[in-house]
């Protein structure tokens, strides 16, 4: 980037941010104008509706937090973008799946019920079985993929890095439908898992279901964000992936490894992915290989939105993202498959009015 | 021998940084590079601590050779720099800046030990523990860098500009500082463009000029001597 020197560089510049904030105002305007003509005036949905949009949104932007965390997490520690985050995800998914179907064909019959199989028999441990092998191949994958593909080119321009991780994610992508096949499979959860149950509260005169999937999975995303957040601020590893992150040379002659800090944090980044792709699979139910790829996209938008490097604004960013692609085309009063644009519209949006992020700072030039 | 460095060449890309310098240090020992800058003090520092490989040329410590040993490894072994311009953790806060530095050992009773009697040297970085390191001043930051660089139980100490960007009365102290902790038993290695100050503590000295040692002998002597009065020493 070059520096502005000269006083006609600086006046381009401020008109330049003058231009952005600008655009943001009218932009913003439109929407709001847009969304009180669809709320208040036309009055199409009930507040059930706005319950039950809200909900899942909260619950799909948990996830949409853990995957962005790990953007966030390597972006931080090696400025770049991890683009096969999201197959790391998707493999996390197969992993419950496959756990679940393992357990389903191991029998556990009961006087009651001869047929009775393990994974009804014992569904805290199935479900805690299936986690800790998403996590774990998740986890795995990260390891891997930063050992085999990106550490030979930790000198490499950056371009080549970025041009790695699509090449990663089309390989990842495309292993998983040789071995598993191009059909969605159907995961099929404990019981007590299933997913049109849950529990009936009344909003307005008329019934919001609660699945108990949607609750777990919050709640599992919130536990997992809070242990993350722990192990950054307060132990000895947080404060080593800090230190790397903030300048990799000190951090050495502090007598920290540095690749294997990194190691780690694609490890962790992973862990989190995976347990992201486990909960995708429990309360969406369909996996594929393909399975990663919009969450990953949406995920990395939800981390530039937050401010990429900064690791609460990834969560925020993605329980934001989650929400606003939930309520949004009922808002915006379009059709609700365009779900999917308001998400890309949105990273479009910030990288033109706030390209650092919300809670993100000036990049410095050093990073840049 | 605490030091031996022996006909160092290291290049950065198709720079020659280091022609070919050798000097040693004895246990006990205050020796200080000296010159101009880009004469290659800092090149040294980093070969030593491992950042930096030599492309020819050998660095042991205690009769080891650590020029191919990671820097992490050289850290373990009590060989440990307090970089030039301090690079303090400036997200971070003081006590966990201190912390890094500690970041070797495992003894949390011995920790809490050092951290205590590194505030008790620095008493203005104990009312600022809380503080991130980036909020400090130069001379709060230089404290810091060196205190950081106490936490790690030093053999060797290697301070690149300590005087760097600092009053002439925090230099003093820096400079008074790093006496006492010679005085307690660590060896320093001091890479100093302040020439007056390096000179009059150091027990012996180098001249470093483009990447060659051109000059050496005791701080004294060095003192007195007319080319390093003329060069460095601003001519009076």
């Amino acid at each position: 980037m070059d520096k502005p020197t000269s006083t006609s560089t600086q006046g381009r510049l401020r008109l330049e941010r003058y231009l952005r904030t600008f655009a943001g105002i009218v932009i913003g305007v439109f929407l709001l104008w847009r969304v009180y003509n669809v709320i208040v005036l036309q009055q199409n949905f009930g507040a059930d509706t706005w319950v039950r949009f809200g909900l899942s949104g909260l619950i799909l932007g948990g996830m949409y937090a853990l995957i962005a965390i790990g953007y966030t997490l390597v972006y931080g520690i090696m400025f770049m973008i991890n683009f096969a985050h999201g197959e790391v995800m998707m493999l996390g998914a197969f992993g419950g799946f496959f756990t679940f179907e393992a357990l389903r064909f191991i029998p556990a019959p009961t006087l009651s019920n001869p047929e009775y199989n393990f994974l009804n028999a014992h569904p805290f441990i199935s479900v805690l079985l299936a986690f800790l092998v998403g996590i774990s191949i998740s986890a795995m994958a990260g390891y891997f993929l930063e050992k085999i593909a990106y550490r030979p080119l930790r000198r490499a321009p950056r371009l080549i890095l970025l041009i790695t991780a699509i090449g990663a994610s089309i390989f990842l992508q495309n292993l998983a439908m040789l071995l598993f096949g191009p059909q969605r499979k159907n995961v099929v959860n404990p019981d007590i898992l299933d997913r049109g149950a849950g529990w009936i509260v009344n909003v307005s005169g008329n019934d919001v279901l609660i699945s108990y999937t949607g609750i777990f999975s919050l709640v599992l995303s919130t536990l997992l964000m809070i242990g993350l957040y722990i192990l950054v601020q307060r132990t000895k590893l947080g404060r080593a992936m800090r230190a790397v992150a903030l300048d990799k040379n000190t951090a050495s002659l502090m007598g920290v490894d540095v690749d294997n800090v990194i190691s780690k944090t694609f490890i962790i980044s992973g862990a989190l992915a995976g347990a992201a792709g486990v909960m995708w699979g429990i309360h969406m139910g369909l996996v594929n290989h393909y399975t990663g790829f919009l969450p990953g996209i949406k995920a990395f938008t939800a981390a530039v939105m937050g401010g990429i490097g900064n690791i609460p604004g990834a969560m925020l960013g993605g329980m934001l993202l989650g929400v606003i692609e939930a309520i949004g085309p009922a808002a915006l009063g379009i059709d609700f498959q365009l779900k999917d644009v308001i998400a890309f519209s949105i990273l479009v949006l910030v990288l033109i009015v706030r390209p650092s992020g919300i809670l993100g700072e000036k990049l410095s030039e050093e990073k840049l | 021998m605490m030091l031996k460095v022996e006909s160092l060449q290291v290049f950065y890309g198709a720079i020659h940084a280091l022609q070919g310098i050798s000097f040693h240090l004895e246990k006990g020992e205050i020796v200080a590079l000296i010159g101009a800058n880009g004469a290659g003090k800092s090149t040294v520092l980093n070969t030593v601590s491992g950042i930096l490989r030599p492309r020819e040329g050998a660095v042991a410590f205690e009769d080891q050779e650590i020029h191919e040993v990671p820097p992490q490894e050289i850290v373990r072994r009590g060989v440990i720099q307090v970089p030039e311009g301090r690079k303090i953790f400036s997200r971070m806060t003081v006590t966990e800046n201190l912390e890094m530095g500690a970041y070797t050992h495992t003894d949390r009773a011995e920790i809490a030990r050092d951290m205590e009697s590194v505030f008790e040297r620095f008493s203005r970085l104990r009312e600022r523990r809380n503080q991130l390191g980036g909020t400090l001043s130069g001379g709060e930051q230089q404290m810091l860098a060196i205190g950081r660089g106490l936490m790690a139980h030093p053999t060797l100490l290697l301070l690149d500009e300590p005087s760097m960007g600092l009053s002439p009365i925090l230099v003093e102290q820096i400079f008074d500082i790093i006496q006492d902790i010679n005085e307690q038993g660590t060896s320093i290695l001091l890479v100093e463009q302040n020439a007056q100050m390096a000179l009059a503590i150091a027990d012996r000295a180098y001249v470093l000029e483009t990447g060659k040692i051109v000059m050496q002998g005791t701080g004294d002597d060095l003192l007195k001597d007319p080319s390093v009065i003329e060069a460095y020493l601003g001519g009076h």
